[in-house]
């Protein structure tokens, strides 16, 4: 799925995710080297609840980080899980790619700082975006892939800029 | 007439001649015109007929108050009724229809009423419709839909294109006006995020019009240094077009930007429907002028004195030759002035005051203008346009002094501000003796998050009429101290004139018009006090004062006023009626924004849908999922499909996609503890690799859920849902865990959809499963109720051994993403074995054959599992589950419950949906008595008849019993009690 | 519409991004319990115009259940704290007590 109109919108493929759920504390810091703080992404790992992380991992290798995970913290109560393909993913790019989202997100994207993910929800569904050195990034859950593909570009029309 | 002036008109551009017609009649206008400029230049003062007399109606106002002057616009998938042309910007090829006349704007057969007013006075709808009650519908109601109404709706399709864009501010300047920019201006040095909002294409509001001088500059220049200034700073926003249509809690506020109303078909969405968060609004809408209420106020070429001078400074168009300007202030002078100056004639000036002295009036009588005080109008002559007035003398009872030729009337009957935005959400008014009129009370703002003020008023809007005290409260407003200044003529203060003369009788009372919009008359409202509406919001209901789509922008304050005068009361006790969002209509369009065709709603599609989609797929939405409900073939009815799915998957074997159900992951050292107060059933027992079927209930004993538990490691459980519970459910789920049970060390994940699920079912559903190969799914390796990990034709799956059909099944759970081919590859190697799809009826069907019941089906909210004979999947054991307490109430342990049954018609046919059991008797309402509910019914192609489950009082013991159900031509069927499972009652097929 | 800042990730989030759960502090009563005690846990709410406590999740964002301390009539939000507690905290209390001082506690 692609659409360039003000902006581009293009569909980013499968990318792996795991979810983990976790307290903080000594047995997490050490399965994940660094704890991203509220609503960050550090590395690879975003923030997404307090006991709740998202670790992005090339498709293929999301079985080993589960393993891995479910190693490090073993003894640790958590739960690891592949949530790859239950999301959407979408890149949103250009230089007016935040109007897109403005349309469609209750999010101020003037505040939101690169590196910051923000969930929320995108016209009538759930969606997390975030801010990256080119552009943003949005997922949704796979069953909603069209009606979002659908809000991106119809808000990405070429003369509905801000 | 009204004409073009030769020179003049700061808004138009006359070398942009812009061609436009009105009612098929072609006429030219300016780039920069507005509709009613443009109207005026051509002379087209009578623009519509009124709501109930039909009388012919005029422009009145230049702005959003403008009451009569709303057209049709545009045609076919353009089309949009009721827009004001006050507010409507000229473009090439516009075209305008009036509205509300049959048939022609000229001639109107709907006028009749006009000569009936007498007989429809307010409170007329209530009174004459009521009685006889037949007459509603087969006279009044076709007349009225005929006759009344405003625009018509659009036939068409929008061909627009509109959306929604949320924004925030700290700082939201509502109204561009001089007002406006000067708090934006001191906010925005102060380095706050500024967002400025102006209704119409230009700044600077009606400050130029009135020739204000700023700080030693005209209006126009010092706009002009405002807007650059506030363009040069990085952290102010600018719109025009964009009207502020309503505050809301937490400083919420909704506006509707007119992106491409005056370029039609330009690529742009038409509107876009602003969603702003505002920390303080600074509403700066300035104030609207009232008319004054004599005979025939509402005659076309009777205007706001203001909003003649608007169309003369504006758009160089004046209303009339000669105008006679009738006032209660000082203010409508500038009018006479600015008409003299422009070459046209005054010939009077009529001010209900007893002595006029202040700068105006004396700048006036220097010009030559004839001015006379304590005098009004008695009448307005003309019909379709003033032909001239009566004068009286304003103390008497309207005894014609002289009459005056003229074209045009210009009144003024004081200013108001425009507090709208103030009180939608709160904030409280206050009476003002001086000035005559309500203004937001700084002292009760409508407050915020924090419980402080949210709204400041800036300007006119505030109640500051004259120029240089609007610039010192828009700054105090910024909370800024240095206001420029602004030099202004001395005004004396406005007489509170509500009916003009003030002894007018019974005649000339019901000429004058409070609302033009409605066709609320003086009378009307004196007749309702009569009548006893002494509440200003009954009155309101009762004459339809302030209820038109103008909503009472001009008729508010009169029609209070001459309220408060029929009580003898004070205005400040009448009150006001409540100012509701949005300030001027808002298109529908821009309110459903993106939300139509395609992405109307979030439709779920599964890993398989585009397959269903190329098989002639009927779909079923099952919450915002498509589900298949059947696959029809070539010549087949619905109902045969389903017929043919169900008999080959009895006899083959079918494949359901069953990804829509609900998959959720509970993991943890309390995991066990935690699904056992979930579910009715023991899930902490259930060893792993197995699978049990478990019950959910809420706290009342009601079943809310149903589905498979498998136990897929010492700590963990995966829970299947209904197809439309799974965010319910994990929601419960989430809700018991952090606020009850928080230090349970419990985690949850909804994978719902990370697997795509496919059940295939059926006698040679093995066989299938071992032509695709990779995992033992003998009976002995996999056994009913258990699952497995492994492969299946080369792809990762989970196979679960469970039935919901009666049928040997299994349910494969693979990654989503392989759904398809997954999906493909079951069809591929089924082909043989006679495999065909089947769809959620097929399912339906099956399941009722079994006597299964469905959640939704079975239950409505008021039904627990004992009343559906699940008391087996209870655990007797437990001390405490979520229900259980609910479920000991007595009238839920009561015998006497309706409780499921099966249920067979003597003669084979299929009961009706939903059918009740009537009883013996009456209850306490009087209707009859029920014994009982069919709550699934099907036509069984395996048994050849209709089946059908209900429930039954007492119905497990009335077994073998005959009860008569209802049916929809009035006539009873008769259904004899049985056993629930109609189809292999041992469960032997499901087994092997 | 509301405004509450989530205290588990700190947005302020709008009232479509929450779903609302009624009454907060309830206590529960299970098997055993008289049905006076079920009926005022299952039924009796309170809904006064004034100081209320009530439950939000941050649905369409962490997902968490917090507490809402919040004027019904005014819509003033003196505070929000997390879900995890059978009662308001202190700092929540001297909010309320702050800004309506004739406020006669939670109960
Ligand atoms: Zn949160």
């Amino acid at each position: 799925m692609l659409f360039e109109g003000f902006a581009k919108v293009a569909d980013a493929g499968p990318v792996g995710m795991v979810t983990l759920r976790a307290k903080p504390g000594a047995a997490l810091d050490a399965a994940l080297g660094t704890v991203p703080g509220h609503r960050q992404i550090a590395g690879n790992v975003a923030w997404m609840s307090p006991d709740e992380y998202l670790i992005f991992v090339p498709y293929a290798d999301v079985a080993a980080k589960i393993t891995e995970l479910d190693t490090a913290l073993a003894g640790a109560h958590h739960l690891a899980v592949d949530v790859s393909d239950s999301r959407a993913v979408f890149d949103i790019t250009g230089p007016k790619a935040a109007d897109v989202l403005s349309k469609l997100m209750p999010v101020d994207f003037r505040t939101l700082r690169e590196g910051e993910i923000r969930r929320s929800r995108a016209g009538q569904v759930a969606a997390a975006v975030w801010r990256h050195e080119g552009g943003y990034r949005l997922f949704c859950f796979r069953s909603v892939a069209r009606y979002v593909f659908g809000l991106l570009s119809h808000s990405a029309q070429p003369g509905s800029e801000i | 007439m009204s004409t073009r002036l030769s020179c003049g008109g700061r808004l138009i551009d006359r070398r942009a001649p812009r061609d436009f017609s009105f009612n098929g009649k072609k006429m030219r206008g300016f780039l920069g015109d507005t509709l009613a400029s443009a109207l005026l230049a051509n002379d087209q003062m009578l623009v519509g007929r009124s709501f109930k007399y039909h009388r012919p109606r005029g422009i009145v106002a230049a702005g959003p108050e403008e009451p009569n002057a709303l057209v049709g616009l545009g045609v076919g998938s353009r089309f949009e009724p009721n827009q004001r042309v006050t507010t409507t910007e000229l473009f090439q090829g516009l075209t305008a229809t009036s509205q509300n006349h049959w048939p022609s704007l000229e001639y109107d057969v709907g006028v009749v009423n006009n000569y009936a007013a007498r007989f429809l006075p307010g409170g007329f709808y209530y009174k004459t419709f009521i009685h006889p009650r037949f007459a509603w519908k087969h006279v009044f109601e076709p007349i009225i839909r005929r006759s009344a109404g405003l625009g018509k709706a659009p036939i068409d399709r929008d061909a627009d294109r509109y959306e929604q864009a949320y924004d925030f501010a700290d700082v939201l300047v509502i109204g561009g006006g001089v007002a406006g920019l000067q708090a934006a201006l001191v906010a925005g040095r102060s380095g706050a995020r500024v967002l400025v909002l102006e209704q119409t294409a230009h700044w600077g509001g009606r400050a130029p019009v009135d020739e204000a001088e700023i700080g030693g500059l005209t209006a126009d220049e010092w706009i002009r240094n405002a807007v650059e200034a506030l363009e040069g700073m990085q952290n102010v926003t600018l719109r025009l077009r964009t009207m502020g249509a309503g505050v809301y809690d937490h400083g919420y506020v909704l506006a509707e930007e007119r992106i491409a109303d005056h370029t039609p078909a330009d690529g742009r969405p038409r509107k876009r429907l602003w969603r702003i968060r505002a920390a303080k609004v600074i509403a700066a809408q300035g104030a609207i002028e009232r008319p004054l209420s004599f005979a025939g106020n509402d005659v076309p070429g009777v205007m706001l004195a203001g909003s003649v001078r608007d169309f003369v400074v504006n758009h160089a168009v004046a209303p009339g030759d000669r105008t006679v300007v009738v006032t209660n202030n000082d203010d409508a002078y500038r009018t006479a002035i600015l008409l003299v100056e422009a070459g046209l004639s005054v010939p009077v000036v009529l001010d209900a005051r007893a002595a006029a002295d202040g700068e105006l009036p004396r700048r006036a009588r220097a010009m030559g203008i004839r001015v006379e005080t304590g005098r009004g109008i008695a009448s307005v002559k003309g019909g379709k346009r003033v032909t001239g007035v009566a004068v009286c003398a304003q103390a008497g009872q309207g005894a014609v002094l002289e009459t005056i030729a003229c074209d045009s009337v210009a009144m003024s009957g004081g200013w108001s501000p425009i507090v709208h935005l103030w009180s939608h959400c709160g904030g409280k008014l206050i009476w003002d003796e001086v000035n005559a009129h309500f203004r937001p009370d700084p002292d009760r703002p409508p407050t915020g998050q924090d419980g402080q003020g949210i709204v400041v008023t800036a300007g006119s809007a505030s109640g500051a009429l004259t120029t240089d005290a609007v610039l010192r409260d828009a700054t105090n407003a910024a909370g800024g101290t240095d206001a420029p200044e602004a030099a202004v003529p001395q005004e004396a203060p406005v007489a509170a004139i509500w009916v003009m003369p003030q002894g007018a009788g019974p005649e000339l009372r019901a000429k004058m018009w409070l609302d033009y919009q409605n066709d609320v008359k003086v009378s009307d409202v004196q007749l309702a006090a009569r009548e006893g509406y002494t509440s200003v919001e009954h009155t309101k209901r009762y004459t339809t004062l302030g209820m038109a789509t103008d909503q009472g922008k001009l008729s508010n304050i009169n029609g209070l006023a001459v309220l408060s005068q029929a009580l003898s009361i004070d205005i400040p006790q009448v009150g006001t009626t409540t100012f509701r969002p949005p300030y001027t209509p808002v298109t529908l369009g821009a309110l459903a924004g993106e939300a139509r065709d395609d992405i109307f709603q979030p439709l779920r599609r599964t890993p398989m849908h585009e397959w269903h989609e190329a098989h002639d797929v009927e779909w079923e939405p099952v919450g915002l999922w498509r589900r298949p409900y059947c696959y029809r073939r070539p010549g087949e009815t619905s109902h045969q499909a389903v017929m043919r799915e169900v008999s080959n998957t009895r006899t083959n074997v079918g494949l359901l996609d069953a990804s829509t159900l609900g998959k959720i992951i509970v993991k943890g050292p309390d995991a066990g503890k935690f699904l056992d107060m979930l579910y009715t059933g023991m899930m902490s027992t259930l060893p792993v690799g197995k699978c049990r079927y478990g019950l959910m209930c809420n706290e009342q004993g009601f079943l809310s859920d149903d589905g498979v538990v498998a136990r897929i490691d010492e700590e963990t459980w995966l829970c299947h849902t209904t197809s439309g519970g799974a965010d319910r459910i994990h929601a419960w789920m989430e809700d018991w865990l952090q606020c009850e049970w928080w230090d349970w060390q419990v985690f949850t994940a909804n994978v719902t959809e990370q697997y795509a699920q496919v059940a295939v079912v059926g006698p040679n559903a093995r066989k299938l499963l071992e032509k695709l190969g990779g995992m033992d799914v003998s009976k002995e390796t996999l056994p009913f109720m258990q699952w497995q990990d492994g492969t299946l034709g080369g792809f990762r799956a989970r196979v679960y051994r469970i039935s919901f059909s009666g049928e040997l099944s299994y349910e494969i759970a693979v990654p989503a993403n392989e759904g398809r081919a997954f999906w493909d590859a079951c069809v591929a190697v089924g082909a043989e074995l006679g495999a065909m799809p089947y769809g959620t009826e097929c399912l339906h069907v099956m399941r009722a054959e079994k006597g299964f019941i469905m959640i939704g089906d079975e239950t409505d909210g008021t039904v627990i599992p004992q009343d559906l004979n699940l008391g087996w999947a209870i655990s007797k054991k437990k001390a405490d589950y979520l229900g259980k307490r609910g479920q000991e109430r007595a009238f839920l342990a009561s015998p006497d419950r309706w409780k499921l049954v099966g249920l067979e018609t003597l003669d084979g046919s299929v009961l009706e949906d939903g059918a009740y059991a009537p009883a013996e008797g009456l209850n306490a309402n009087g209707q009859r008595n029920t014994q009982g509910r069919v709550t699934s019914t099907y036509f069984s192609p395996t048994l050849g008849r209709g089946i059908a489950m209900g429930l039954v009082l007492r119905g497990p013991d009335r077994m073998g019993e005959v009860v008569e159900f209802t049916k929809l031509d009035g006539s009873l069927a008769k259904a004899k009690i049985v056993d629930q499972v109609f189809y292999d009652k041992e469960g032997a097929k499901q087994d092997v | 519409m509301l405004i509450l800042e989530c205290p588990h990730c700190g947005i302020r989030a709008e009232e479509t991004e929450l779903a609302p759960g009624g009454e907060a502090h309830l206590k529960r009563f299970g098997p055993g319990s008289s049905d006076q005690e079920f009926e005022d846990y299952m039924f009796a709410r309170k809904n006064p115009k004034g100081v209320h406590f009530e439950r939000w999740r941050h649905a369409y964002g962490c997902g968490k259940w917090f507490i809402a301390a919040r004027c019904t009539a005014t819509l003033e939000v003196f505070g929000t704290y997390p879900a995890q507690t059978a009662a308001p905290p202190q700092h929540i209390i001297d909010a309320v007590k702050t800004r309506r001082p004739g406020w006669e506690g939670y109960k």
